[in-house]
């Protein structure tokens, strides 16, 4: 049994204890965060003269749903509502087009479907993100201007402002946008920028294993996504008819991909 | 449908986009439009009569302001049980985004409160003075104030008390048609949703707007009056019949023409548009909204506009067409707000809509809000009363 003096000592000293850990180096520090977009880390960031392109290729997409899991995870995405998810395109020969998404991508398309009457002619995956349109309808939507671009290009959302009126979700042509459950606001992919002001990549190209999603700078003339755009291959955008001019781009898209 | 376009390059395999599944703008935006559509209407019969000098609306002249103003009042509450965060609905007001078309809601609201109650208290007046010196305490204070601290009823100060009316009338016109028409905009101004980017929706909603306020004046009027045992007039059931004839002409023509315009034009996602007015929405558009609550309507008008009727039947069946068409707006702005989102921006699928019984946009929720305006004219009737004495003599 413990007198109460020895408990007060014990505990005045687990206290002490305690908070050296606040003050303490831990060796935290010593942890590198590696540099993934050359030119960010370190320096300062000159929020008007930054570029950044993504580039989806469709043709090297496997439908693992990696990115979709360390997109959930990023962000504690709730269940039913996605600010990205893979689709996958399959293609009869009668030139019917079958697309599902079943929790988004999110569990990986681990087997085929079976639901099809047809000699299939072509199958492959389409991941879908915020498009970064420059010229935004979401942004033009939003009554309190909660929804804006930033500097360097990036369509964000400012949470404490956005009263919840889903004008933007209506008004996006991509349906990147939902109405978050537990904070009652619309939220959407921001291409990570909070890891990107880091010099990280966003989680999504990050944990991708055939490198479908591709992300940098284009003002490094070394960038993967620099040496594709200033390129001679071919690029798409999605709904080119809407006028939003986005500044993602898919390689290998078909005609049927919307 | 699949049969259909099994030609065209783009087919549906009912493939809807994973946050598409929810319908974002449900009942309370349903209920939006609907209320400030009935503003709207039932301020056009006040304009008539005290703008446009159409002496027959009379007795239901100070009753259509009233109405007005009783809906107006509540307009905003299903926009706030609608929003995610509604404690932030100020932000609309003090921040707004001038390059969003919603963002103009608050002041194009404000203003329109702010008109329509100084037509009621100029309209009212004379009985505001008359209450006034009967009243005593802090309720004498309120009617100093509602009558502009003046008891001055001389001919002249009535004559100019008419010309304000006339003014703020003059103005409450575009006022209202601003209102209401920028609520069509909202939804036609949304580019990615091919059922609703349309330069005709805010016509359409404006037309509409007209059909149901006019239509709940008639049926509001009809209905009070026979509950009070009191006389109905027939020329101003006429007057105003023959007015909702027009517009609804007008309303109908412009709702069929924008449906011929998508089938016509075949534009962009027209194939979508078809099919879900012929798939998730062949009930409620074509048989509801289109077949029992337009086209009988319409030819139960003309009838009524081409042969002499006796004053009871005429009366009655005023009031069961206003009633459909009451009906019919309604429906209209459901196929409309719900009906446009159930089409994915996929454009390979539809989603499905399931009202809620105790959700804040639930169906319960939907019928407090209904009740309200009628509580309000229930109390604004005890200050001001409907019908004025002299409206008697020529009653029949």
């Amino acid at each position: 049994m413990m007198d109460r003096r020895s408990f007060v000592k014990k505990v005045l000293n687990g206290t002490i204890a305690g908070s050296l850990y606040l003050v303490w180096p831990m060796g935290g520090d010593s942890l590198e965060i590696p540099e993934e977009i050359p030119g960010i880390k370190g320096k300062d960031y000159d929020i008007h003269h930054q570029e950044f392109a993504f580039i989806v290729d469709i043709t090297q997409c496997i439908g693992c749903g990696s990115c979709c899991v360390a997109d959930k995870r990023e962000y504690n995405v709730p269940d039913g509502n996605y600010r990205t998810w893979v689709e996958r395109y399959v293609k009869g020969f009668s030139d019917q087009i079958y697309v599902d998404s079943p929790h988004g991508g999110l569990d990986g398309y681990q087997h085929p479907r079976t639901d099809i009457d047809e000699k299939i002619r072509d199958t492959f995956f389409v991941p879908k993100l915020c498009n970064m349109c420059k010229e935004a309808p979401c942004v033009q939507v939003c009554p309190v201007g909660a929804t804006f671009i930033s500097p360097d290009g990036f369509v964000l959302m400012d949470e404490k402002r956005c009263v919840g009126c889903a004008y933007c979700i209506q008004a996006c042509p991509y349906s990147v946008r939902f109405l978050n459950p537990v904070t009652k606001v619309a939220e959407k992919c921001t291409w990570c920028y909070h890891r990107v002001r880091k010099g990280l990549l966003p989680a999504c190209v990050e944990v991708c294993p055939t490198g479908a999603r591709k992300f940098g700078s284009m003002k490094d003339e070394t960038s993967e996504v620099y040496k594709i755009l200033k390129g001679p291959g071919v690029l798409t955008v999605l709904r080119k008819e809407m006028g939003t001019f986005p500044a993602l781009y898919y390689k290998g898209a078909r005609r049927e991909v919307i | 449908m699949d049969a259909a376009h099994s030609s065209a390059a783009m087919l549906v395999s009912n493939y809807v986009f994973p946050n598409d599944l929810h319908v974002h703008w449900s009942m309370m935006i349903v209920l939006y439009p609907y209320i400030t559509g009935l503003v709207d209407g039932a301020f056009i019969i006040a304009a008539l009569y005290y703008l446009f000098d159409v002496k027959s609306l009379r007795p239901v002249a100070r009753f259509s302001l009233l109405f007005a103003l009783a809906f107006l009042a509540i307009a905003t509450l299903p926009l706030l049980l609608h929003l995610g965060r509604p404690e932030r609905n100020f932000n609309m007001l003090l921040t707004p985004s001038p390059s969003s078309a919603m963002a103009g809601f608050g002041y194009i609201y404000a203003v329109s409160m702010g008109v329509l109650v100084f037509i009621v208290l100029f309209v009212y007046r004379e009985d505001l003075v008359e209450l006034r010196a009967t009243s005593k305490g802090w309720l004498q204070l309120l009617y100093r104030a509602m009558t502009f601290d003046s008891i001055d009823l001389s001919k002249d100060a009535l004559a100019f008390d008419r010309k304000i009316i006339r003014f703020l009338v003059g103005i409450g016109i575009p006022i209202t048609v601003v209102l209401h028409g920028y609520v069509g905009f909202i939804f036609g101004g949304v580019k990615a949703n091919p059922t609703w980017s349309t330069p005709l929706m805010p016509v359409i909603f404006l037309f509409s707007a007209c059909v149901s306020g006019i239509s709940a004046i008639i049926l509001a009027y009809i209905v009070i009056r026979k509950v009070k045992g009191r006389s109905i007039d027939p020329d101003c059931i006429k007057t105003c019949i023959k007015t909702l004839t027009l517009f609804f002409i007008m309303a109908f023509t412009f709702e069929m023409l924008e449906v011929f315009s998508h089938s016509y034009l075949k534009s962009g996602y027209h194939h979508m548009v078809e099919g879900l007015l012929n798939g998730p929405l062949a009930s409620s558009f074509w048989l509801w909204q289109v077949k029992i609550c337009s086209v009988i309507p319409l030819f139960v008008l003309g009838v009524m506009g081409i042969f002499k009727i006796k004053d009871a039947i005429y009366n009655f069946t005023a009031a069961i067409v206003s009633a459909i068409l009451l009906l019919q707006v309604l429906i209209m702005r459901w196929n409309v707000v719900i009906g446009g989102q159930l089409m994915s921006k996929s454009a390979r699928g539809y989603t499905e809509f399931h009202p809620e019984w105790f959700d804040k946009e639930g169906i319960l929720a939907v019928v407090i809000v209904m009740a309200i305006p009628f509580i309000i004219l229930f109390v604004l009737s005890k200050i001001f009363p409907f019908w004025t004495t002299d409206n008697e003599t020529n009653v029949k």
